[in-house]
């Protein structure tokens, strides 16, 4: 019987990392500074080097291309690495890797040859690293037909998802948001042993009955805090964590949406173009005659992310910009 | 090459075994030009003409197991690991019997069955995925190597650099093939490389470095086997730069203006393929009987892949939507329609 526990995030993505490793000799990591004695920058990956060895958790020179690169070709010749991305900025120094290669390889060959590797990023605002240390850039990849995109918003979502994310045949990037990794607030009960969570299955986070509020990652809890406002003024809010954004949960998301005929769309990515958009267009375009109001978008602001603490705050979307939107959707 | 023998020549049959590579690559680039020349075909094409000697150099030295990874430019690299005729062909042709079934096409043409593992569009990407074929022979303690081929151009971009430390830090079985044709697209080495040769760029890496005439197929073989040796028992990377020509310019219908007509015309001259052939039959290698039969042979096989691409069909409708992930869900790939 598995007996349910508490844990942080950065510890449940730990314990993904750990059984995949145990569980299969072709699973092995790479990253900037991730062995010990420091077990990474932000320590998700403490001990894993002791217990597996430096031949599996292996730390690599400062250079992205060359990680994703390698873990591209070792995933061709069998192996399933999980390499690391240090911040998710990054990516945009190997991004020919990810979008030409990874993503495009099994198409490319017809099929003879497919990348299982995942790309592990720990990503978001609200630590004051400034414009270039805490972007969401999850579209990057949704737009790169060929790769799956999974944001976990719960310790359970983050080890499962990723444990799916470490055995699917198909490359994956994983965003952690990094404000999630240790912090209290946001932790769960996390199942013991090997146990995944599908992809494309959305998580119904509050059951409601007026307005739908569709979010992934750190952001639900965001949605959650607001659909407890909103209940005292009486509007009943639907809370639906998408937890993978390709493949998405199309058929929970219009299920929901066409029963409350409202809906809001919510991530820390910038608005324009954010997943947000395409969310929005395809709820409109399944259900135009059903909706009592236009889609709401939040997100953050369009702008690089700013350093000072009043100034992030104000970038990235908050409860009470939520509770904003639903209202909006209310007239 | 001269009509002078050579003692460091390889036996005879790796020697005929390096002329049938060249031949295919040779017969089939002048099949495919003349084909595109006359109409009958309509293709991007980069013509690897001239460059014959650094594949079969290597090909020679490699097993079935061993990993290739070659770029646009990379009929002979196809041929020289030994990419089927006729899947080739259908490949270059966009027909559902080519290699990928015509959704690759010439600049991504992959046959894992063969080795031929990846073929890039993209200047240097190769250099970095190449380490993980190696890293993966390592941790699975196999000999197998893998030859990554890219061009004199590919070593001025990040990838280059960032891929030869990490092969070298890791001492991966990885050789670094550099066909230094004296052009990247329209512009001369001269004018976007700082170094004479490029094997220079390998000292720091710390990683041993050789240049050699690309157009001279015994030395070409000779400092290959090397490099293939070092990698496989474990001593690491190598890279190696073979200096040749490009006889068709960056892609079919290249005007050239921008190389030099004298430079061009001698390259020509000293086709390698053409001299290597008469140097066989000079020192008794082989009668002009014997190499005329092989060129015989490659000619009929050609015909028949030729032959079998053009009567084979275009991939099916269909086929737009598979291969984008294993699992083809329609939820996988969410309006995959449109
Ligand atoms: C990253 C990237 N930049 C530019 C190009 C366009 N391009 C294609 S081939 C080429 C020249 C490359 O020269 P070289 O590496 O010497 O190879 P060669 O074509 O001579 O075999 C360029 C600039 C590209 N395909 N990829
Ligand atoms: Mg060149």
């Amino acid at each position: 019987m598995s007996e349910p526990r508490i844990m942080l995030t950065g510890m449940a993505i730990n314990e993904a990392m750990d059984i995949a490793m145990t569980l299969d000799p072709k699973v092995f990591l790479l990253g900037e500074d991730i062995a010990e004695p420091s077990g990474g920058v932000y320590k998700v990956t403490k001990g894993l080097s002791e217990k597996h060895g430096l031949h599996r958790v292996r730390k690599t020179p400062i250079s992205e291309q060359a990680i994703v690169g390698a873990a591209i070709g070792a995933a061709i010749a069998g192996y399933r690495p999980v390499a690391e991305i240090m911040i998710m900025d990054f990516l945009a120094v190997c991004l020919d890797q990810v979008t030409n290669h990874a993503a495009k390889i099994r198409y490319m060959s017809g099929g003879q040859t497919t990348v299982p590797m995942v790309i592990r990023t720990s990503a978001g605002a609200g630590m004051g690293f400034g414009a270039q240390h805490s972007a969401m850039l999850e579209t990057f990849a949704v737009h790169s037909p060929g790769i799956k995109v999974a944001v976990p918003s719960t310790p359970a979502d983050a080890k499962g998802l990723l444990l799916t994310a470490i055995f699917d045949d198909d490359p994956v990037l994983f965003v952690e948001q990094m404000m999630m990794y240790w912090d209290k607030s946001y932790a769960g009960e996390v199942p013991v042993g090997d146990v995944r969570v599908p992809f494309g299955k959305a998580a119904i986070r509050r059951d409601g009955t007026d307005v739908t509020l569709i979010s992934y990652g750190r952001q639900v809890h965001d949605c959650a805090a607001a659909a407890e406002l909103l209940a005292a003024d009486g509007v009943s809010c639907e809370v639906i964590d998408l937890r993978t954004l390709v493949p998405w949960d199309e058929a929970a998301v219009m299920q929901s949406v066409g029963r409350t005929s409202r809906a809001v769309v919510v991530h820390e990515a910038v608005t324009r173009c954010g997943f947000g958009a395409e969310l929005s267009s395809r709820i409109h375009e399944e259900l135009f005659g059903q909706l009592s109001a236009p889609v709401q978008r939040v997100g953050s602001a369009n702008t690089p992310v700013p350093y000072a603490s009043n100034l992030e705050a104000d970038f990235i979307p908050t409860v009470a910009d939520i509770v904003a939107a639903v209202q909006r959707t209310q007239g | 090459m001269s009509d002078v023998e050579r003692p460091d020549a390889p036996d005879r049959d790796t020697l005929l075994q390096m002329f049938e590579i060249q031949s295919r690559i040779k017969l089939c680039d002048e099949r495919l030009r003349s084909m595109l020349m006359s109409g009958q075909v309509r293709l991007i094409y980069y013509s690897p003409r001239g460059q014959e000697c650094i594949s079969a150099g290597w090909g020679v030295h490699l097993r079935k197991d061993d990993y290739v990874v070659t770029i646009y430019r990379g009929l002979h690299d196809h041929l020289a690991k030994g990419v089927p005729l006729r899947e080739l062909w259908a490949e270059f042709l966009g027909r559902a019997t080519g290699t990928c079934k015509g959704k690759g096409g010439p600049m991504h043409v992959t046959h894992p069955e063969s080795g031929l593992m990846v073929t890039t569009g993209i200047v240097g990407a190769g250099i970095p995925i190449a380490n993980g074929f190696g890293l993966a022979a390592q941790l699975s303690g196999t000999d197998q190597v893998t030859v990554v081929n890219f061009g004199d151009g590919a070593t001025n971009i990040g990838a280059f650099h960032e891929g030869m430390n990490l092969a070298a830090v890791w001492k991966l079985p990885v050789i670094f093939v550099c066909q230094n044709n004296l052009y990247g697209e329209h512009t001369p080495m001269s004018m976007s490389t700082g170094v004479d040769y490029i094997s220079e760029r390998a000292a720091a890496y710390g990683m041993p470095g050789v240049t050699v005439d690309g157009n001279d197929p015994i030395a070409t073989w000779k400092v290959m086997g090397e490099a293939v040796q070092r990698a496989r028992s474990g001593g690491g990377p190598t890279l190696v730069e073979a200096r040749t020509y490009r006889f068709w310019g960056h892609l079919m219908g290249d005007a050239m203006e921008y190389m030099d007509k004298a430079e061009r015309k001698a390259a020509m001259a000293a086709d390698p393929v053409v001299l290597y052939r008469a140097w066989l039959i000079d020192n008794a290698h082989a009668t002009e009987a014997a190499l005329a039969e092989i060129e015989e042979q490659v000619t009929a096989a050609i015909d028949d892949a030729v032959e079998f691409a053009l009567n084979s069909p275009q991939p099916d409708a269909s086929e737009l939507y598979t291969d984008v992930f294993g699992d083809e869900s329609a939820a996988t790939l969410n309006g995959a329609s449109r």
